[in-house]
């Protein structure tokens, strides 16, 4: 009878025991849980709120149709953005270029409408955003990429000639700069060589490209004139 | 990727100025500073604060009159070549800000790098840098002068004379078009070259037998790239910066202004090649 006693006893002890145990891994439970919490918070912190509030939007003027464009006109990109006659690039095309076919409405799409009324008939400019403008210490040499070393369009502009409509122009609130220049991704991984524009991805590509390394007597590279003003 | 790269030989601009010709005007100052967004304060004769990349000192040979003779000397940065490109500031720049091309010959200054220690300009023995003490500011509208293709500076850099870098790289997007590499001599002039009325400066590059610098200065490369023409000298030659910014004159005391020389020493004697 005792030894059951003392059985139960300790059965009882080992029960209360037990229930100690279980109270303890609860509070772990909820320690862990709380630092789950709190680190998918910052994550989303980090990843999700901090890039829209770091990134501002704007739309284009009006929306505009790569896609038909190159083939409505059929010599490319080059048919608007073209090299003058001192080997500056032009960029994104002047009202006096679009007019030269725009002077009328060319369909009956609301943009086209835009076009005209706004800008064509008043004269004025249209205030494009541009999405690959690089700062201002960068001097960017189209002639140098595009005859010299042969390069395609896409390789850093990607396929916006395929586009049909004109994505938002983001841009960084901090800095003003465009946000292709450091790339969709915020972590900067990239998959495509024109998803970002950053002076890495310039330096990476003159390494494996300029035949020259021994040009600067510092880095024992590019010379860092050769694409800074 | 890969794409032929035939640089051939590598060119060295370089300058010649005729300290002859030179009338002290100032049409060289002038041009390089609206040329390159060079910013002005509201004192400009307060010198510790003025920027100028492109500066006229007044030499005297110290004699009164009628003896006095007076000479102006136009200081753009020399672009020292010291020895294999280690000029003094290249040495000393810890942000790797300022580089020399053994391509073109330049000493860049890359001013989105610099962080303002002012390293090189203890180091320049020329007084060629200049510190931003505060953003440049324009009187109202005339920043719609400024050049685009010469990016303004900020508060806390330094800078100097880029031989007016840009104009190169401009000239080199014209020689893409025409199928070439090679920058023509006639397009590629930096500014104070073209203002000048007295056709002092001639610019060009010093390697090339066919432009005129190279033919007026005729640099010895067996000699430290000394010059082979008697009226010409370079400032702190025997320093050893290797400069190539090369004047000239046909006064021998104008010569001897351009370096540091000892009561005895012949001007244009060299004590010791240095190594």
């Amino acid at each position: 009878m005792s030894t059951l006693d003392e059985k139960a006893q300790a059965g009882m002890d080992d029960h209360a025991a037990h229930g100690g145990d279980g109270k303890a891994s609860g509070a772990g439970g909820f320690i862990i849980l709380f630092f789950i919490i709190g680190f998918a918070a910052s994550m989303v912190l980090g990843w999700v709120i901090f890039p829209k509030l770091l990134y501002s939007q704007k739309q284009q003027p009006l929306n505009f149709n790569h896609a038909l464009h190159v083939e409505e006109v059929g010599e490319g990109c080059q048919a608007c953005h073209y090299f003058r006659e001192d080997g500056s690039f032009s960029g994104i095309p002047k009202l006096a270029q679009c007019t030269e076919c725009h002077e009328e409405p060319m369909g009956d799409t609301e943009d086209e409408a835009i076009f005209v009324e706004q800008y064509v008939t008043k004269d004025r400019e249209v205030p494009w955003l541009s999405y690959s403008r690089q700062p201002d210490c960068v001097f960017f040499s189209h002639a140098a990429h595009v005859i010299g070393a042969k390069m395609d369009c896409v390789v850093c502009h990607g396929h916006i000639g395929e586009s049909e409509v004109s994505r938002p122009y983001e841009y960084n609130r901090l800095t003003g700069y465009s946000r292709d220049i450091w790339g969709k991704n915020i972590a900067g991984f990239k998959r495509n060589s024109w998803d970002r524009m950053k002076m890495d991805d310039c330096a990476a590509c003159h390494k494996e490209a300029d035949a020259i390394h021994d040009v600067s007597v510092q880095t024992q590279r590019g010379h860092c004139y050769v694409c800074h003003k | 990727m890969k794409h032929e790269q035939t640089h051939g030989t590598p060119m060295k601009y370089g300058m010649a100025i005729d300290l002859d010709k030179c009338t002290g005007c100032g049409a060289c100052m002038v041009a390089c500073m609206a040329e390159n967004n060079i910013p002005f304060k509201e004192d400009e004769s307060e010198k510790l604060v003025s920027i100028t990349w492109m500066r006229i000192f007044k030499l005297s040979n110290g004699k009164s009159f009628p003896d006095l003779d007076i000479c102006y000397l136009p200081r753009p940065c020399q672009h020292c070549e010291g020895h294999g490109g280690h000029s003094p500031c290249v040495s000393v720049c810890p942000a790797t800000a300022t580089d020399y091309s053994q391509e073109t010959g330049i000493v860049s200054q890359i001013v989105t790098r610099c962080f303002g220690c002012r390293y090189c300009m203890g180091a320049c023995p020329y007084h060629a840098r200049y510190f931003n003490w505060w953003d440049p500011v324009w009187p109202d509208g005339m920043e719609k002068y400024l050049s685009p293709n010469v990016s303004p500076r900020m508060r806390g850099v330094v800078e100097k004379c880029s031989f007016c870098y840009h104009r190169y790289q401009l000239a080199k997007n014209k020689a893409y078009l025409n199928g070439g590499r090679r920058v023509p001599e006639e397009a590629y002039q930096t500014a104070c070259t073209q203002a000048c009325p007295a056709g002092a400066i001639v610019f060009g590059d010093l390697n090339n037998p066919e432009h005129q610098v190279h033919q007026i200065v005729k640099p010895d490369p067996d000699n430290g790239n000394r010059s082979r023409n008697d009226r010409a000298f370079r400032l702190l030659e025997r320093t050893g910066t290797n400069t190539k910014v090369y004047y000239l004159s046909s006064r021998e005391w104008v010569r001897r202004a351009g370096d540091n020389y000892l009561a005895h020493e012949k001007t244009g004697q060299v004590a010791k090649l240095h190594h």
